[in-house]
């Protein structure tokens, strides 16, 4: 009942302070992490890879505990979590326009 | 026209709401709102989500921005490994600087949070003191970042036009994405001073409202987000 009330009223969003500081102390980890890929040289595939997977970690656990979405209605996640898949579309477009830009530098001025 | 079943005339009539519509800008209100709520949470918690989500647009494109300028160069990019390293203790450490940062706003972030909770219990000193604490960590990201400016600038002679370590594109990227970023950082630490100022001479104890400071917290924990995305593309990639 009262996990029910709090889902229907997000507007107020009270968790245990230990949560936060799992979380706080699990961004510590993954930010160490991410640093000694740099710091151990990985390259290739692996420093890619693991970079992204991460940087999408530490955001999901920011935007979840840190920013309440994980106990926010769908109506709001969807609105706010959703536009921004947009964006893969440009990043894909631009990687395309980038590389036709590359492919043409080399063939005129190298 | 009459044999159409729905003509403008028959669809007022079957929708009898419709035509006691008000008109003018009262009427826009009312057909856009239609007594209708979409998000239960309050107006400033929804406006706020509402900008973050124009700002994580407006952060977007300035990084795909350099992804395309870094993808189509024909010069090879600056080894962000190298230009951001520290000389400590006789040795080069890559990406000290940088990592210390990210400490510094990650903690920050972990204060705000735990100041949203204060404030809920309606523990108002120390949702304040952990909010000037949050700011007070901003603040010193803030002060790191002029210090990597300045060291860039004045010793390693990047220009947004030109750099003496590579592709020309590294600076006009760099100067852009981490100056737009410092400047949410700068206008947090003014938000979260202004709220904790407000909060400790109780104006939210006395509305029995405590939800702006997490408003402010949604506004803090975002400028940490676009760093992580900014660690991850820009200084490790």
């Amino acid at each position: 009942m009262e996990q029910e009330l709090k889902k229907v009223d997000s507007g107020h969003q009270e968790h245990p302070i230990k949560l936060y500081l799992f979380v706080w102390g699990l961004l510590f980890v993954l930010s160490t992490l991410s640093y000694l890929v740099d710091y151990f040289q990985f390259q290739g595939l692996w420093r890619w890879g693991l970079i992204i997977a991460f940087m999408l970690m530490k955001a999901g656990l920011i935007v979840a505990v840190f920013m309440h979405m994980a106990w926010e209605r769908l109506a709001l996640v969807y609105a706010i979590l959703l536009p921004p898949l947009a964006l893969l579309v440009l990043v894909g477009l631009m990687a395309l326009e980038g590389g036709h830009t590359f492919g043409t530098r080399m063939l005129f001025f190298h | 026209m009459s044999s159409i079943p729905l003509t403008p005339q028959t669809a007022i009539a079957a929708a009898p709401h419709a035509s006691s519509a008000t008109a003018g800008v009262r009427g826009l209100v009312a057909d856009w709102s239609s007594d209708r709520e979409t998000f239960h949470v309050s107006w400033g918690k929804a406006m706020m989500w509402i900008f973050l989500l124009s700002d994580t647009f407006i952060f977007s494109c300035f990084l795909t921005g350099y992804m395309t300028v870094r993808v189509s160069t024909t010069v090879a990019w600056p080894n962000a490994s190298e230009v951001f390293a520290l000389h400590v203790a006789g040795a080069d450490v890559p990406l000290l600087l940088i990592a210390i940062m990210t400490f510094v706003l990650i903690s920050s972030s972990g204060t705000m949070a735990m100041a949203v909770n204060c404030a809920y219990r309606r523990d108002r000193v120390n949702a304040a003191t952990l909010m000037i604490v949050t700011a007070t960590l901003g603040e010193v990201f803030v002060g790191m970042q002029a210090f990597e400016w300045s060291k860039l600038i004045l010793e390693e002679g990047i220009r947004p036009w030109g750099n003496p370590v590579g592709a020309a594109q590294f600076g006009s990227a760099f100067f852009m994405i981490t100056g737009f970023h410092g400047l949410h950082v700068t206008c947090g630490v003014i938000y979260l001073f202004v709220v904790a100022f407000r909060l400790l001479r109780g104006d939210y104890e006395k509305a029995g409202n405590y939800q702006i400071v997490e408003i402010a917290g949604l506004y803090w924990h975002f400028v940490d987000l676009v760093w992580v995305f900014i660690f991850a593309l820009f200084y490790l990639w």
